[in-house]
């Protein structure tokens, strides 16, 4: 068998046109079959990214019993796939924010000696009742939830 | 543009000499005669051992072995996005790599592809077929779904059996006195490290050796004078029918894998009885049903010493069979082949018909 048949063909463009034809074919097959592989694989690949991308679509996160948490302490829990704190302070009032530092992705934590949410990794400073970023490296404020007190529970969400 | 491409091109054949491995390709030829089929089936091979590398990283993504091992097989299975796809693809390029390395090592036997001066691609390809049995021997532990469980305990029987040092060797295998958690995360390494350290500088000899031997012409050729035998260029006529060769090979493992999907049995309970008609894979049926038929403790030994015995022959028959003659003794070769043919299809299908064929 000949590769070079169609060059040999001469005086019709047909031959050209059938050339080019049976490349652009084999390569259309090409990227059916690429795709037909490539797809599952991705799929596959990712199934823990879209599992988490689900759960981070949630808006709403009810901490049972979360309301007898005591004064000038804070407590960590899940909103989907992030961490979260929830602070009751000293004068009975409720805060809750994503945990995440702004700065570099810490976990940060609450200090109620200083009155201070604290990143240990680089020292970034916010504000225990708004969450600003008062010190530190931080570039940006804590995301804030907002925070209903019930009898049964504390509801968090995303405003 | 193409003048950019060719400046590229000097400058790297002028460090790694692409021209000279051109150049090489060029020259090579494959013989054509009407026995030329049988020379695709060692690529055919070759590409099943590809897609197991592919699929095999991918299920490494998920799997965990030890005591979580039947719980992350189920989540690739049934959670997992496309997981059963790729398991399936995995388990059935398992079985498709055996028959094609059956396929192979049979044509290379009755082309007589094992005289001087191939012997070693003869040796270095059995010792591959007997690491790829132990590859699929190893890998159906790793769901330790019930199945699994009980293919690995009869399987372990074996060496087990071995006068002496046999309990040591199996309670080492094992990691224990039972199959338990420890055997799988034995299996795990033996399967996914140990295996493919092994295989892959053993496969690049044996492709080695094709490269500077060139495929054998079967006794028939090697009549004929020179000038009526014919040949095709490596490159590009062969590569192209061979990577077809592939292409049908991807189509007959995408149906296979994706209309039959494998399946994933109960867990393993050691304390249950193994569920009626259980058998190991087709390609250790032979062995399976030889030791049913000989019973008794010197019924195995005979067993046993049956195969090793073939299996010894089977690997000197290049010094049985040496030269291009056609004499008696390739003669005798040839009927010996026959018979391992006929042996080993016999007692497969007698295998199956034990196990499915009485009543059940």
């Amino acid at each position: 068998m000949s590769f070079s048949k169609a060059s040999t063909n001469e005086g019709s463009g047909e031959s050209v046109d059938r050339r080019a034809f049976v490349g652009a074919a084999i390569g259309g097959v090409s990227v059916c079959y690429l795709a037909a592989i490539g797809y599952p694989v991705y799929r596959y690949l990712a199934s823990p990214v879209e599992r988490a991308e689900a759960q981070a679509a949630i808006t709403e996160v009810t901490l049972p019993d979360a309301h007898k948490l005591p004064r000038k302490s804070a407590l960590m829990f899940k909103f989907g796939p992030f961490t979260a704190m929830l602070i009751h302070h000293e004068d009975g009032t409720w805060s809750a924010f994503n945990a995440k530092c702004t700065h570099l992705g810490c976990t940060v934590k609450y200090e109620p000696h200083n009155n201070r949410i604290f990143c240990e990794c680089h020292g970034g400073i916010y504000d225990a009742r708004s969450g600003a970023n008062t010190g530190g490296p931080p570039p940006r404020p804590l995301q804030v939830y907002q925070v209903k007190v019930s009898e049964t529970g504390v509801v968090v969400s995303k405003s | 543009m193409k003048s950019r491409m060719a400046s590229v091109y000097g400058w790297l054949d002028e460090r790694l000499g692409l021209e000279e491995l051109l150049a090489f390709a060029r020259h090579k030829t494959v013989p054509v005669h009407k026995h030329t089929f049988w020379y695709y089936w060692g690529g055919i091979s070759l590409f099943f051992f590809i897609v197991q590398l592919f699929t095999g990283v991918l299920l490494l993504v998920y799997y965990r072995p030890g005591p979580e091992a039947y719980d992350s097989v189920r989540q690739i299975t049934y959670d997992i996005n496309f997981g059963w796809l790729i398991r399936s693809t995995h388990s059935w390029a398992a079985n498709l790599m055996l028959v094609a390395i059956f396929v192979h090592m049979f044509s290379v036997f009755f082309m007589k592809a094992y005289r001087k001066p191939r012997e070693f691609g003869w040796w270095s390809g059995l010792v591959l077929l007997l690491m790829t049995m132990l590859f699929g021997f190893s890998g159906y532990l790793l769901p330790m779904d019930e199945l699994a469980y009980f293919a690995t305990k009869i399987g372990l029987e074996m060496p087990e059996k071995i006068p002496w040092i046999g309990p040591k060797i199996a309670s080492l295998l094992r990691g224990g006195l039972e199959v338990n958690e420890f055997t799988v995360q034995r299996f795990f390494a033996l399967h996914v490290v140990i295996l493919p350290l092994a295989f892959l500088p053993l496969l690049g000899f044996h492709l080695w050796l094709v490269q500077k031997h060139g495929n054998a012409l079967p006794p028939s050729e090697e009549a004929k004078p020179a000038e009526q035998r014919r040949s095709m260029p490596f490159f590009p006529n062969f590569l192209a029918k061979d990577l077809a060769m592939w292409l049908i090979a991807l189509n007959v493992l995408a149906v296979l894998a994706a209309l039959f999907p494998w399946q994933l049995g109960e867990q393993a309970d050691p304390t249950k009885a193994p569920p009626p008609g259980i058998h190991p894979e087709w390609y250790f049926m032979s062995m399976f049903y030889v030791l049913e038929l000989f019973q008794g403790t010197w019924g195995l030994a005979l067993s046993m010493g049956i195969f090793t015995l073939g299996l010894v022959l089977w690997t000197l028959i290049p010094f049985f069979d040496p030269d291009s003659r056609n004499g008696k003794r390739a003669r005798q070769a040839t009927w010996f082949g026959l018979l391992v043919v006929f042996i080993l299809t016999a007692t497969t299908v007698l295998g199956y018909w034990g196990v499915y064929g009485k009543g059940h």
